[in-house]
């Protein structure tokens, strides 16, 4: 994984792929077009933004009693819940669970996180994502680039290749044939499989629920089909009641894929009798999300619904596209919430001009900007320097004398760049010079003393 | 497997969060009355998810069901579908029930066409929801078939969302919300309608009189 110079690295030869570029531009500008229509027609929306961040921060303030209630309500309804304080341990629960060597999965985000499907491989287990974009990313050994449209980096001609080599040979690049080609392959899949693995966009504790809000159908199959069902849910998932479903079923479509309502949304509560998967198992996961919750400023990027606006919105992102972050969440939301659930990715709070976008779109209003700036704390290293210049900055004398002393600096070296080790700072932008005469100066000239 | 106890993750979790001590927040709920929907909107906005859409009344259902049928081969219809409903049509139904439940297998066939009710429809976002109610059935019944026709009854259109939400009489049952048939946008966002669920979806709603 990524650590300190990933993302500049990453970035750099991101920005080269002009294709990259070409489809991420057109691809983001789509869904915020889609967005902002819908988004326009609900009269009380900026109410609903604060309904959402309210509920979830609720529900971080009461998390421990909200998880032990979900628990209680979906054992008693037939579900075993399991807990995981990270990722190995998840993926270890799950993989123990099955006997089988193969399982449909649809597309999550906590799956994704913990590294569920490379843990299965190494114990012989093959899961076959069932997402289209998922198909096609895992068809071509490629990782998702976009938390809602993981292939939003392939244009369909290189789907066709992918396609016609692999699971449909002869195929044309339609993009309607295309998604034939791909209910056929996973057709037999669905109506053989024991095992589905799923995630969960919502967890409900006053009834034990678990929610997955998708368009394809490949969510109802895995879900329904098989007769074991596996679901790997964070902990900060929960909600506190059902009726809060409201909220959030309003805020998440309008926001993710710009449409009123997604054209599947499943609710399940443990094992129905004669309906569904008869063995029901929730794994709860924290894998880092406790430590983000430490973090009064920070834990707000738990409130995450994954609805992905902030991604679309953001010019770094349209530019680089999501591999360059180098972990599973991307965009200003992975700027944000990787180097908190992990530690590391130190890079990414710089990966943002704080334009303030993001904030502007997020349904449960995080305040990404917010964050950032203070994920961005120096390292020890620049931590003297930044408290001398805030003592100067704090007093006005030094601050005048410190303005004489770079015109006269200026004038003695009028070069725009810095020497070693400042050049680095100087290698991407033109030093600023400063004014001959400031303001004060200025106006003491003009108007006499003050 | 959901171990309790000292050293368990369950606790070491619970404990991690305990220590975090996140303040106290109360969201703000307000409640309001279950709100009456539009079967107008209900109509437009599920035919702009290119479902289709048809309005009739208790007279001309019979004639509607049999022709948005005719062109099926199997009909499947879940336990307590009021009989009535399919007085015009040709084939058989068959029903699947407790008894003598349908397998996937059988419900794939090509030509099959499942019909059910609803237990609520949301008319701003164009929504059938269905609880596994009586004439609803399992949620494969409504998975599996490649056309699956939704009867939204008098006085079972509501507004919004969270009307939906507390008019369903038991939110532990398995729920579906549907807008529209199944449909993708993942290959250059374009929408294509139909890849796992049903590719065809009618919506009959019945008008009160
Ligand atoms: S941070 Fe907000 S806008 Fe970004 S994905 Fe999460 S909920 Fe959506």
């Amino acid at each position: 994984m990524s650590q300190a110079e990933a993302f500049p690295k990453a970035a750099e030869g991101k920005l080269a792929d002009t294709r990259l570029r070409a489809t991420l531009r057109g691809a983001t500008h789509t869904i915020r077009d889609r967005r902002t229509a819908v988004v326009a027609e609900v009269g009380d929306w900026e109410d609903l933004r604060e309904l959402g961040r309210t509920v979830k921060e609720e529900a971080l303030a009461d998390l421990g009693s909200l998880l032990a209630r979900f628990e209680e309500r979906a054992t008693a309804a037939g579900a075993t819940v399991h807990w995981a304080r990270d990722a190995a341990e998840a993926c270890r629960i799950v993989a123990d669970l099955i006997t089988v060597t193969e399982v449909v999965k649809v597309k999550s985000m906590a799956t994704q996180e913990i590294g569920l499907n490379e843990a299965l491989a190494a114990r012989g287990v093959h899961a076959v994502e069932t997402d289209l974009a998922e198909l096609i990313v895992q068809l071509a050994d490629d990782k998702p680039s976009h938390l809602l449209v993981p292939a939003i980096h392939y244009n369909r001609s290189q789907i066709r290749d992918l396609f016609d080599a692999s699971i449909a040979a002869g195929v044309d690049d339609d993009p309607a044939a295309l998604a034939e080609a791909a209910r056929l392959h996973l057709r037999e899949r669905f109506l053989t499989a024991s095992v589905g693995v799923s995630g969960a966009n919502f967890a409900i504790a006053e009834t034990g629920s678990l929610v997955v809000v998708e368009s394809e159908g490949n969510g109802r199959m895995c879900l329904t089909l098989p007769d074991t069902l596996i679901s790997v849910v964070g902990i900060e998932k929960i909600v506190p009641r059902f009726a809060d479903l409201g909220v959030f079923l309003r805020l998440l479509p309008r926001s993710s894929t710009g449409e009123r309502m997604n054209p599947y949304t499943s609710i399940w509560t443990g094992v129905t009798p004669g309906d569904g998967p008869q063995a029901v198992h929730i794994v709860l996961v924290d894998n880092g999300r406790t430590r983000v919750l430490r973090d009064p400023v920070g834990r707000q990027a738990l409130h995450c619904i994954r609805c992905s606006a902030c991604l679309n919105v953001c010019p770094v992102y349209e530019r680089v596209g999501g591999h360059a972050y180098g972990h599973t969440y991307s965009g200003p939301i992975g700027a944000i919430l990787a180097p908190q659930l992990t530690g590391g990715h130190r890079s990414l709070p710089f990966a943002s001009t704080l334009c303030g976008a993001c904030y502007e779109v997020c349904p449960v209003k995080i305040n990404i900007p917010e964050v950032l700036v203070h994920l961005r704390e120096p390292p020890p290293a620049e931590q003297p320097v930044m408290g001398a210049v805030s003592a100067v900055l704090s007093r006005p004398r030094w601050y005048r004398a410190g303005l004489r002393l770079a015109r006269w600096f200026a004038a003695m070296a009028p070069a725009r760049r810095l020497p070693w080790p400042l050049s680095r700072w100087t290698a991407v932008r033109d030093l600023p010079r400063p004014e001959q005469e400031t303001f004060r100066d200025w106006w003491t000239r003009t108007h006499g003393r003050t | 497997m959901g171990a309790r106890g000292p050293g368990t993750a369950r606790e070491e979790i619970l404990a991690r969060i305990a220590a975090a001590a996140v303040p106290p927040a109360r969201a703000p709920r307000p409640q309001a009355a279950i709100r009456e929907g539009s079967t107008v909107m209900l109509a437009e906005r599920i035919a702009e998810y290119r479902a289709t859409v048809v309005e009739c009344t208790d007279a001309d259902l019979a004639d509607v069901l049999a022709e948005l049928l005719a062109e099926t081969v199997h009909l499947v219809v879940p336990s307590g579908l009021p009989p009535e409903w399919l007085d015009r049509c040709s084939m058989d139904a068959v029903a699947d029930s407790p008894k003598h439940p349908l397998t996937a297998a059988e419900l794939d066939r090509p030509g099959t066409s499942v019909l059910t009710g609803c237990a609520v429809a949301i008319a701003r976002t164009g929504t059938v929801v269905l609880d596994g109610g009586p004439g609803q059935g399992r949620r494969l019944l409504t998975l599996v078939p490649d056309h699956h026709i939704c009867l939204v009854r008098p006085g079972q259109t509501v507004d919004d969302v969270p009307d939906a939400l507390a008019a369903l009489p038991d939110p532990a049952r398995p729920l579906t919300f549907v807008s529209g048939p199944s449909a993708t946008s993942d290959i250059e966002l374009r929408r294509i309608e139909g890849v796992h669920g049903p590719r065809r979806l009618n919506v009959v709603i019945m008008g009160d009189r």
